[in-house]
Parts: structure tokens; C-alpha cells; sequence
């Protein structure tokens, strides 16, 4: 049985959503902008599913805004915010590219991070201070799948840099955490669809109210989004999204659960397996489907090439233009060389992992690391 | 065989792989990622790659990119920079066979299970039953690569495979356009892959100046002691280099080329060309092939891709001429041949021009 262990790349699509958005593409194909018949059937289901997502943020329906995906509505985010506002913007070292790319563009100050993978609050409050315009802090780490301490990012951006908007960006969060809850503190949140079962290329900022006052839209042309977002929506993956992120939220506690136990044998059993197997961050830290692990003396490249031809899929968590394997952005920031950085491997359970997959990565792990040694001697 | 083919984008690596393809191998193609920065074909060579994939779906053979850029940055770009610091003129396509192409990639190859890589290069390897190896020179004269293999010893012979080297470069690109491989027209690669040509910080210096220091210098004519011109960087002169070490070349009028870089008093000694005239090519790093010749073992000496070979002689520390040629930089490198047949080299030691003059009598 093949086992895809690679859910923090992206995540296979709920057969519910894929079966909801094929009407979009067939018969209701109509531009939600006109004033057709077709057309408002189509508005209707934008709408829809907006509120169904808004709940589940925890935001107005209003406060939403269709993005082409993550990346998209990071860049609102960061980009938008900081044209409006101006100030100095504040992102941590381990954010997803989404976020330090646009980031470092306007001379973002990087706030460093700790060796457990968690913004390091101490040089977070250094860079603040009320000059600062934006602070965007991740919910959970798209590497090492650690959690950060978002109350204690919203106290310090508060306290510290009054003037500032907080940006989370939740990709990587949704599947696992009430990100409702967890982000009620922020003006902006990134999320995307792909990661919790429901199609690429599509994704939301929610921009509060007073929060969407202070955008600047990144792309102009129709009013679509409130002018924030200018573009023909895409209804079918806006459809297809309002029901999984649906199903994502009502099953969360029951796949936590469920996946949290397989992560727990799956790495007990590479521990087990080899004897250099470390957890680059605290498992407790971290979310269920989070199986970040470090083979030492083991170039994670081969690694995954050997369990790829044994249709085991995992990754490094990090990637270039080329296709090549950069040492990870975040286990530098976290302090490692990058020589032991090319060591680690990316696991990534997700709510389709079955036991009998992690059960095959678990022996064709063991039988690609003997191979290894092997060859090694 | 399980063959493992380094994928540059080009059309030889191309090529090679379309042949062990087509001899029945087992083939998958491999694209090394060794410099992150910018260069002719966009960041990390992403167009290179790209090129190399195409190329891979139409096989119908794996592809896969290897990201080995520390290693290059450490064994190559770092030696490179410091050769050029110290005065010396380094090659820096010698050490990524020697380091990279050959050895990192090569142990890579055979942990994943490979019996053996193949390049593109235009060069020949013999192998009799006893696993001995020959590498013997491309069959075009033209493309011939041998030079650059020349460092690479028998253990890594043994699991190379050089597939176009028996063809003419003609014959290759006829062969790509044949098989609809997208590389068949594209140009040869050339210079330094991480130097880029155009833009900002283009060019040896471009790339060189926010590395290391560079420093201006006196150019004093080495028989008089007088000092005729300036250069903006004294680690930028090669020695035998001609032009730049003004004003106007030399107030004679007569040509006079760089004899020795001393970056540590920032002078260039510059003479005409029976100064840069040696009987000697002084090596160190030196490298065998196959087994090491005897001292006094007459070979035919190469110290330029594509240079003319002279005859020479092997002894201790370097190569005597037979009949003088002009100093070759320290820091390039000499390759030793036996007919068509590399049988080792060295890398030229500094001071090779000044040692060069003074054992000169001495012969």
C-alpha cells in the first residue's frame, strides 16, 4: 500500500468537496457578477460558502476575502497593510516564504526563533516598538509543525507596537486547531484550502473590519471582494472550500485524536528503528499530523528518493525553484548547521492517513535506512 | 547496469542518456543544484534544469534535482575564491570534477544503488577484464574534455561512463534533433558556471570583488626593477596575461606579459616573452590515472582545455620540458598524456614563473 505521509504540502481532496464544486465547472458556469439567473445561483453559492468559512474563522462573513490561495492572501496581507500603513514590518525568521519573501521586499526586521522552533518572544519584543506597522507571526510552523504562541505574539504586538496590524498566517493550522480561537486576536489570517481537503488554488485573508480599511489591494480591476480582490471568483473551488473546511471543523476533534495516535507510533517506531532518529522539536509543541524527524549522518535527499521507490511520500519541507533541497530556513533559524539541517525529514500525517500506511512508511523506513548503512560501510 | 546520468540541461548529457537508454540500461537522470546564486541561466540554474527534465519526460526516465550547493560552495567556489586571493589563477570546472561530479555525486550514486554515473563528456574510458581503466581522449578533437577528467583517478573511473565520447559533436546534436530531445540546438556551455556574463556583478571581477579584497598594484619590469604601470587588482592578474598591465602595455612599446603575481607586495613582475619562457612546470596535487609512471617517463603535457601539447618529462615535483614553453599560472592545471591517453596531472605551484627562470639553467 503506497503511504502518503506529505499532508503539509497539500492534502487529498474530501470526495464531498470534489463532488460539490463539479457543478460549478459543468452547468453552473456562470459569472457570479451578472444578472442573470445562472449568475445569482453562483453568487449564492459564494456566499454560502463565505459564511460557512467566516464561522469557522470567526469572522463576519464580510471579513473574508477570496484569495487564489495561501500565498495570495499572505501577500495581501504583508504587502497590502504595509502600503497603507507604512512603518516598519515584523515577521519571525521561521514564517513560510509567503510571508518573509513579501516580508524582506520592504526591509521586514526577522525576529529570530528558538531551538524548539517557536518565535523566540524575547527578540520579538526587541523588534517592536511604535514605528512598526505590521507584525506576522505564523499559527503553526509548515516544517517543523510547531504551534507559536500567538497569545503572547498578540500581548507583546498590543503592548509594544500599538499602531500595528497582526497577521497570522493559519495555513498550516486549520486541520488541527480551532483556528477561530486561536487567531481571535489577529486583524488578518491567511488560510488555504488545499491543506484541509479541498482544491488548490484558492485560499481567504480575513481582513476585520477595521483591518480591511488599512488594505491596499495588491491586484486592481473589478469590485470583486470588496475591491480588495479584483477577479472573477473561482466559484467552484470557493464551493468546494466551504465544504471542506465544513468537514474539516466538525471532524477535528475525532482526527486529532485519531492521527496524533499514528504520528506517536509512527515516530516511536522510527526511534525505535534508528538509533540517531531526534525529534528537532518537542512533539508536545507540535500538531498531530507533524512527524518532522532528523536521520543523523543521513542526507535526507536520499532518503526520500529511496522511500519515493517504495512509494513511501514525505519531503524535507522545503524546496527551490530548481526542484533542489535547500537546507531548511527554519532549522537554521532554530540554530542548526546546515549540514545536520540536510538530515531532516518531513512526515506529514494528515485526516486520509490509514494505519496500514504508516504501518508499510514504518518498515520501508527501516529497510531504506539499512539499504543505507549498507552502502555507507 | 543501474546507471545514474548527470543531467546539466545540455545536449552531451542528453544524449548520453538516450544512448545507455537505448544499450538497455536501467537510466535515471540527476541534475546537481551547486550554486544558489545568480548566474546566466536565472537563479540556481533553473532553466538548465528545467531543460534537463524535458528532456527526462521524453526518455520516459526518472528525473530528480540533487541540491549539493555547500559542497560546491566548500570545494570549489570557497578554493576559488582563496587560489585568486593568493595570486593564483584556479580552474574551478577541474575541482568540480574532481570534488562534485566524481566524488559526491558519485558516493551518492552508488548509495542509492547505481552501478555506475555517466556525463556528457567527450572523453573515453578503455576497461580490460582485469577492471583496469584507460581515459583516452574524445573522438572529436574539437570537444575533446579529457584535460578537465585528467584529475580523476581508477576507483572513480571504474564507475564512469562517458557514452558520446566516441562521437563527433555533430553526430551528438544529429542524434538529439533524431530523438526530438528539446536540447539538440542549444549552445555549449561556457566559462565559469557561477561567474555570471552579464548584469551586476558579472564577470571574475564582479564576482570576485565582494569576496575578497582586492588590491591595487605596482607593474614592475622584472629585469630593471622599474616600475611601468598599475593594475586596479593584483589578484585579478593571471600570470602570462598580456593586456591591462599598463600604461599602454609598456612604454618600449614591446609586449610584456605578467611573469609572477606577488599579492603580498602587490606587485606584478612583467618581462617579455622570453622571460615568461620555462623549462619546468613545477606540480603539486599530482594525480594518477592509473598506476604512478616512473620519473624520466617522457609524456606529452596539456595545461589548457583545448591548448596545444608539448613534450616533457616526468620529475620529482613537476614536469621538465623539453623544449621551453611559456610559464602556465599557478594554480591550472597540467595534464599528462601518453599518446591519447591521460595518464595523470598536477596543479601548477606558485611561483612557477620565478622557479622556472631560475632552474632554467639548471635544467
Amino acid at each position: 500500500m503506497p503511504a502518503y505521509l506529505d499532508n503539509a504540502a497539500t492534502t487529498p481532496m474530501r470526495p464531498e468537496a470534489v463532488e460539490a464544486m463539479l457543478p460549478f465547472l459543468t452547468d453552473g458556469f456562470a459569472n457570479p457578477s451578472g444578472l442573470h439567473g445562472a449568475s445569482r445561483r453562483a453568487r449564492r453559492a459564494v456566499d454560502a460558502a463565505r459564511e460557512a468559512l467566516a464561522a469557522r474563522l470567526g469572522c463576519e462573513p464580510g471579513e473574508l476575502i477570496w484569495t487564489s490561495g495561501g500565498t495570495e492572501a499572505d501577500n495581501l496581507a504583508v504587502l497590502g497593510a504595509h502600503e497603507a500603513l507604512g512603518g516598519t514590518v515584523v515577521v519571525s525568521a521561521i514564517e513560510h516564504r509567503a510571508v518573509l519573501r513579501p516580508g524582506e521586499a520592504v526591509g521586514a526586521r526577522i525576529a529570530g526563533a528558538t531551538p524548539e522552533g517557536t518565535v523566540d518572544l524575547d527578540l520579538l519584543a526587541e523588534a517592536l516598538d511604535e514605528g512598526v506597522g505590521l507584525v506576522s507571526v505564523m499559527a503553526v510552523n509548515s516544517e517543523v509543525g510547531t504551534v507559536q504562541p500567538l497569545e503572547e505574539v498578540v500581548r507583546l504586538g498590543r503592548r509594544l507596537a500599538p499602531r500595528a496590524l497582526l497577521h497570522c498566517d493559519a495555513v498550516q493550522a486549520y486541520p488541527w486547531l480551532d483556528v477561530a480561537a486561536l487567531c481571535a486576536g489577529f486583524d488578518l489570517v491567511s488560510v488555504s484550502a488545499h491543506k484541509f481537503g479541498g482544491p488548490k488554488g484558492i485560499g481567504a485573508l480575513v481582513a476585520r473590519g477595521h483591518a480591511a480599511a488599512s488594505l491596499v489591494p495588491r491586484q486592481l480591476g473589478g469590485e470583486q471582494e470588496r475591491g480588495l480582490r479584483a477577479g472573477t471568483e473561482n466559484v467552484a473551488g470557493i464551493v468546494a472550500t466551504g465544504v471542506a473546511a465544513e468537514l474539516a471543523a466538525r471532524e477535528r476533534p475525532e482526527t486529532v485524536e485519531r492521527v496524533a495516535a499514528l504520528r506517536d507510533r509512527f515516530v516511536d517506531g522510527l526511534l525505535a528503528a534508528y538509533p540517531q532518529t531526534s525529534e528537532p522539536a518537542p512533539r508536545e509543541a507540535r500538531v498531530a499530523g507533524s512527524a518532522h524527524v532528523c536521520f543523523s549522518g543521513v542526507e535526507a535527499e536520499e532518503l526520500l528518493l529511496m522511500l519515493d521507490r517504495e512509494e513511501v511520500a514525505a519531503s524535507t519541507g522545503s524546496a527551490c525553484a530548481s526542484g533542489a533541497r535547500d537546507p531548511s530556513h527554519v532549522l537554521l533559524a532554530m540554530g542548526w548547521a546546515p549540514s545536520r539541517a540536510r538530515s531532516a525529514v518531513r512526515f506529514s500525517l494528515g485526516a486520509s492517513t490509514s494505519p496500514g500506511e504508516v504501518d508499510h512508511a514504518l518498515s520501508a523506513v527501516r529497510a531504506v535506512l539499512a539499504r543505507l548503512a549498507a552502502a555507507t560501510a | 547496469m543501474r546507471v545514474l546520468v548527470a543531467m546539466s540541461g545540455g545536449v552531451d548529457s542528453s544524449v548520453a542518456a538516450a544512448l545507455l537508454q537505448a544499450q538497455g540500461h536501467e537510466v535515471v537522470g540527476a541534475t546537481m543544484k551547486l550554486w544558489g546564486g545568480r548566474s546566466d541561466s536565472g537563479c540556481c540554474s533553473v532553466a538548465d534544469v528545467l531543460d534537463a527534465r524535458r528532456v527526462a519526460d521524453r526518455l520516459g526516465i526518472e528525473h530528480h534535482t540533487f541540491s549539493l550547493t555547500e559542497a560546491f560552495e566548500e570545494s570549489v567556489v570557497a578554493p576559488y575564491v582563496a587560489g585568486h586571493a593568493a595570486g593564483r589563477t584556479p580552474n574551478p570546472c577541474v575541482e568540480c570534477n574532481r570534488h562534485l561530479k566524481f566524488d559526491r555525486f558519485l558516493e551518492r550514486a552508488l548509495r542509492l544503488g547505481f552501478d555506475a554515473v555517466a556525463t556528457g563528456h567527450h572523453a573515453r574510458v578503455e576497461r580490460d577484464a582485469g577492471g583496469q581503466v584507460r581515459l583516452l581522449r574524445g573522438a572529436d578533437r574539437q570537444k575533446d574534455q579529457s584535460y578537465v577528467l585528467a584529475v580523476l583517478e581508477r576507483a572513480q573511473l571504474q564507475r564512469s561512463l562517458f557514452p558520446v565520447g566516441t562521437m563527433t559533436k555533430p553526430e551528438v546534436r544529429r542524434m538529439a534533433e533524431r530523438l526530438g530531445l528539446s536540447t539538440a540546438a542549444k549552445p555549449d556551455s561556457q566559462d565559469v558556471c557561477f561567474v555570471a556574463r552579464h548584469g551586476e556583478g558579472s564577470g571574475r571581477k564582479g564576482f570576485l570583488a565582494p569576496r575578497v579584497e582586492l588590491h591595487p598594484g605596482r607593474v614592475v619590469e622584472a629585469s630593471t626593477g622599474a616600475v611601468v604601470g598599475q593594475v586596479d587588482a593584483v589578484e585579478l592578474v593571471t600570470v602570462g596575461q598580456r593586456r591591462g598591465l599598463g600604461p599602454n602595455g609598456a612604454a618600449s612599446g614591446a609586449r610584456r606579459y605578467a611573469l609572477e603575481v606577488d599579492v603580498a607586495n602587490r606587485t606584478v613582475l612583467v618581462g617579455g616573452e622570453e622571460e615568461l619562457l620555462v623549462r619546468r612546470h613545477p606540480l603539486e596535487q599530482r594525480t594518477w590515472v592509473g598506476d604512478a609512471l616512473a620519473l624520466g617517463t617522457e609524456v606529452l603535457v596539456q595545461s589548457s582545455a583545448h591548448g596545444q601539447t608539448r613534450r616533457a618529462v616526468l620529475e620529482e615535483g613537476g614536469v621538465r620540458l623539453l623544449d621551453p614553453a611559456r610559464a602556465v599560472a599557478p594554480g591550472q592545471l597540467v595534464a599528462c598524456y601518453v599518446g591519447d591517453q591521460v595518464v595523470g596531472s598536477g596543479i601548477v605551484a606558485a611561483q612557477g614563473a620565478a622557479a622556472g627562470i631560475s632552474a632554467s639553467p639548471a635544467g
